[in-house]
């Protein structure tokens, strides 16, 4: 039992009502489109991977000559599972052929149409098959090596090289971190491919490709073995390239990934019909493969003011769980962010922090709250940063989140070192074990602070979801109703990827996983 | 002995042979040994040429470190911490704790004494000169010597997203209590945000004949702001535009003196507020003569 807070449950259900309202109206959108990357993560599914002479990963190669030809609208499936028909190739040796110009998947005769329309739900059906036997391997997993109770310790490596990163992860594994995330490089959500093979250089972070989730996952199993707890492995699947990430961490056993319906669109300027398309396919791959969902609203707070705009973000968790919804993702997996983000300065600012904390528990009760650490306010004195994190730790466990990302003392200086996340597990589990009970000992007065905080949260949260409403989401980015930034419709990268479904359009990924994540409503949570 | 802890003689290889005062003047309590240094004292008396950390002692030199080593915590690591702490040339050291990481890893929290000094009297830092005005001054200094609102376009630049410096100067809002440049009704200030191409800033500026160019570089992991800043330059001098403006950086890793080697006319670090960027910019147009 965490630390109740008394919401008002009508005003909860009127910003339910206008979230899906809101998505309704876009996912009508969605639901005539199609973009490259998804096409690519089609490609991807049917097992074609590796790059071509100059390093051009193959699924574009094959994307870029269907965009070409002026038929991606009718899905690279048929196009693909086409041209496997008429030259009886499978679909690698067919993306090869492109590559060498010996194939154009524009131009295979009509009558091979049915023939590959059956192969491609041959190899969509083996896809599948693979995602979900990962997911009842983690489901083993879970089994052999529970978690410990929550929250769930977070922490990220970030060194630009995957072998430094595995150092980096195992130690902080063996300290008592759950969860490890790798973070990516710097700019990688702007790629319009997923780099491929063992990629070093990165700044910031490491670049994510296939290669390196597989090369992380086998080091965190050995951990997990180890210790006798089941490490989570999280990504990004945000930017230019989301459901191909996607695919990539059903097909590698990844637990999390970062994956916001509008987080591009805000903070990496991508064309928001791009970035409503694919979030849409991404997290219809994460649902079917059991994956945890992690929304990006935290970042919010590093552009507008916590305490004036705090209602944003519950805003825009009510948009998020909708989206989530329409792809099938169930509560569990739907992992929203927040952030402990109060000015240091600020009078009572542990109060603000504790009642929005307990206001997204009571509103969200099933989903995995991801608590996010302070980073707005950290100058680089490793000392206050160290202070800092325990109240973080300690909002984090009064309410009862699920997961707690912890906050680094180095943070604004460098990513971190192995010694700063030795003391951020160490931080947190002191404050998990000597204030395990605190939320279920205290009551929240109605008449106090805390209350009248949530209060305010929730009334502007819900005013603003009604102006959402009105003006259409689109209109509202254009607007900066989110996180004060503006975004025009026809703005931002990747809007040229972004094409019209035809009558006949054919993806048999998108259809198997859809079908199958709406049956599986109420089941499957491991945990 | 009513004194404070506070109040026992210190070792005598620690004290300094200078000034004392007993604390016989204090009322109420006995006087404390003689050879005891009063602070205050050392403080007002304190030496600009040879400057050294001071933990509890003055002049001690004491300072406080920690690193992780690749060695298993253990008395081994424990003397491996010890000696290379004394390699870096530090005395009386001493292994205060080691934290075993895990995997062969130990983390060592280690203090030391240093015997260096520096001169306070010939460090030099460079720094842009400018009388700081205040939000009316500043306007009314615009519209005398300058005659027409200041355009002034600010970005992050590269790959960086984060754009908390920037919306500090920038932003309405402000920083500490300062209003940002958007503000200030002598200055059309244009925010570009976040990850803005160099192509499009310099083109941008170009278009709305900004007389001054800010940008903000908050990631400055394995130094990725270099060769991004430098690209700026670059493309400003080739588009014949650089003379043409006030270029200004800043962020929590740009120190003036590095901005002014890549070819900045200043460079601004963190708690830097609305008016001195203001006041840099207005008075750099006057004296350059761009107005």
């Amino acid at each position: 039992m965490s630390l109740q807070i008394e919401v008002d449950q009508k005003q909860v259900q009127r910003a339910r009502q206008a979230a899906g309202r809101i998505t309704r109206e876009i996912q009508d959108y969605i639901d005539r489109h199609t973009t490259d990357t998804i096409e690519r993560t089609v490609a991807r599914f049917f097992g074609i991977d590796g790059t071509d002479g100059e390093g051009v990963p193959l699924p574009n190669i094959v994307v870029d000559n269907i965009h070409r030809s002026g038929q991606l609208g009718r899905g690279a499936a048929l196009l693909i599972g086409r041209a496997m028909a008429y030259h009886d190739l499978d679909a690698q040796e067919v993306a090869e052929a492109v590559s060498r110009g010996a194939v154009d998947l524009g131009k295979v005769p009509a009558r091979f149409e049915d023939e590959g329309r059956e192969i491609a739900a041959k190899l969509a059906a083996e896809a599948t098959a693979t995602a979900t036997a990962r997911r009842r391997e983690r489901e083993a997993w879970l089994k052999r090596c529970p978690s410990g109770p929550p929250p769930l310790l977070y922490v990220i490596v970030a060194t630009g090289n995957i072998y430094e990163d595995v150092i980096q992860a195992q130690s902080a594994a063996r300290q008592g971190a759950d969860i490890v995330a790798v973070i990516r490089t710097t700019g990688q959500s702007l790629l319009d491919y997923v780099p491929y093979g063992v990629v070093g250089g990165g700044f910031g972070g490491t670049y994510a490709t296939q290669e390196h989730f597989r090369i992380m996952r086998r080091a965190l199993d050995e951990v997990s073995a180890e210790t006798g707890r089941y490490i989570r492995l999280v990504n990004y699947c945000s930017g230019l390239c989301m459901p191909e990430i996607a695919a990539m961490g059903a097909l590698e056993r990844l637990d999390m990934m970062l994956n916001d319906a509008m987080y591009g669109v805000l903070f990496r300027d991508i064309n928001m019909r791009r970035t409503f398309v694919d979030q849409f396919l991404s997290r219809v791959v994460n649902a079917y493969a059991g994956v945890i969902i992690n929304t990006g609203e935290d970042n919010y707070m590093t552009t507008s003011d916590p305490v004036q705009h705090g209602h944003t973000v519950l805003a825009s968790q009510f948009i998020n769980e909708a989206f989530a919804g329409r792809a099938g993702l169930q509560p569990w997996q739907i992992g929203l962010g927040h952030v402990f983000c109060m000015d240091p300065a600020l009078p009572d600012g542990l109060l603000y922090d504790l009642a929005q904390a307990a206001l997204t528990r009571a509103v969200f009760p099933d989903c995995t709250l991801k608590y996010m650490p302070q980073t707005r306010y950290k100058t680089g004195d490793i000392f206050a940063s160290y202070a800092i994190d325990v109240l973080h730790n300690l909002t984090s466990v009064t309410t009862g989140q699920n997961i707690t990302l912890l906050g680094m003392l180095t943070e604004a200086i460098h990513t971190p070192y192995l010694q700063d996340r030795y003391l951020a597990v160490a931080n947190a589990r002191y404050v998990l074990r000597a204030a395990g009970h605190l939320g279920s000992e205290l009551v929240v007065r109605p008449d106090g602070r805390i209350a009248a905080r949530a209060r305010q949260v929730l009334d502007g949260a819900v005013a603003m979801l009604d102006q959402v409403d009105k003006a259409g989401l689109i209109a509202a980015l254009e607007q900066g109703l989110f996180a004060g930034i503006r975004r025009r419709r026809d703005a931002g990268k990747g809007g040229e990827g972004v094409v019209e479904r035809r009558p006949d359009y054919f993806n048999p990924i998108l259809d198997r996983m859809l079908a199958e994540n709406r049956v599986a409503v109420n089941g499957g949570d491991p945990e | 002995m009513t004194g404070s802890s506070k109040a026992q003689p210190k070792p005598a290889h620690q004290t300094e042979a200078l000034a004392v005062r007993t604390g016989a003047d204090i009322p109420g309590r006995p006087a404390a040994p003689a050879e005891i240094a009063d602070p205050g004292n050392l403080m007002a008396r304190r030496d600009r040429v040879r400057v050294r950390p001071y933990g509890d002692t003055w002049d001690d030199g004491a300072v406080q470190i920690s690193f992780t080593l690749p060695v298993a915590a253990g008395p081994a690591g424990q003397e491996a911490a010890r000696q290379l702490v004394a390699k870096m040339g530090f005395d009386d050291v001493k292994v205060v704790a080691q934290q075993d990481l895990g995997g062969g890893f130990a983390m060592f929290v280690v203090y030391g004494k240093t015997e260096e000094t520096v001169d306070l009297s010939l460090i030099e830092v460079p720094r842009p000169r400018f009388d700081v005005l205040e939000f009316d001054r500043l306007n009314e200094y615009v519209r005398d010597r300058i005659g027409r609102k200041l355009v002034v376009v600010g970005a992050c630049t590269g790959t960086d997203a984060h754009t908390i410096g920037l919306d500090a100067i920038m932003n309405i809002k402000g920083y500490a209590g300062h209003h940002g440049l958007e503000s200030y009704p002598e200055i059309e200030a244009h925010n570009l945000g976040s990850q803005v191409a160099n192509e499009a800033l310099v083109a941008r500026a170009m278009d709305l004949e900004a007389d001054a160019l800010l940008v903000s570089q908050v990631v400055t992991e394995k130094d990725i702001h270099i060769p991004n800043l430098t690209q700026l330059v670059e493309m400003l001098e080739a588009e014949g535009y650089r003379d043409e403006i006030v270029l200004i950086c800043g962020g929590p890793r740009i120190s003036h003196e590095l901005a002014v080697e890549l070819g900045f006319d200043a460079g601004f670090g963190p708690g830097t507020l609305p008016p001195e960027v203001a006041s840099f910019i207005a008075q750099e147009v006057v004296r350059r003569g761009l107005a």
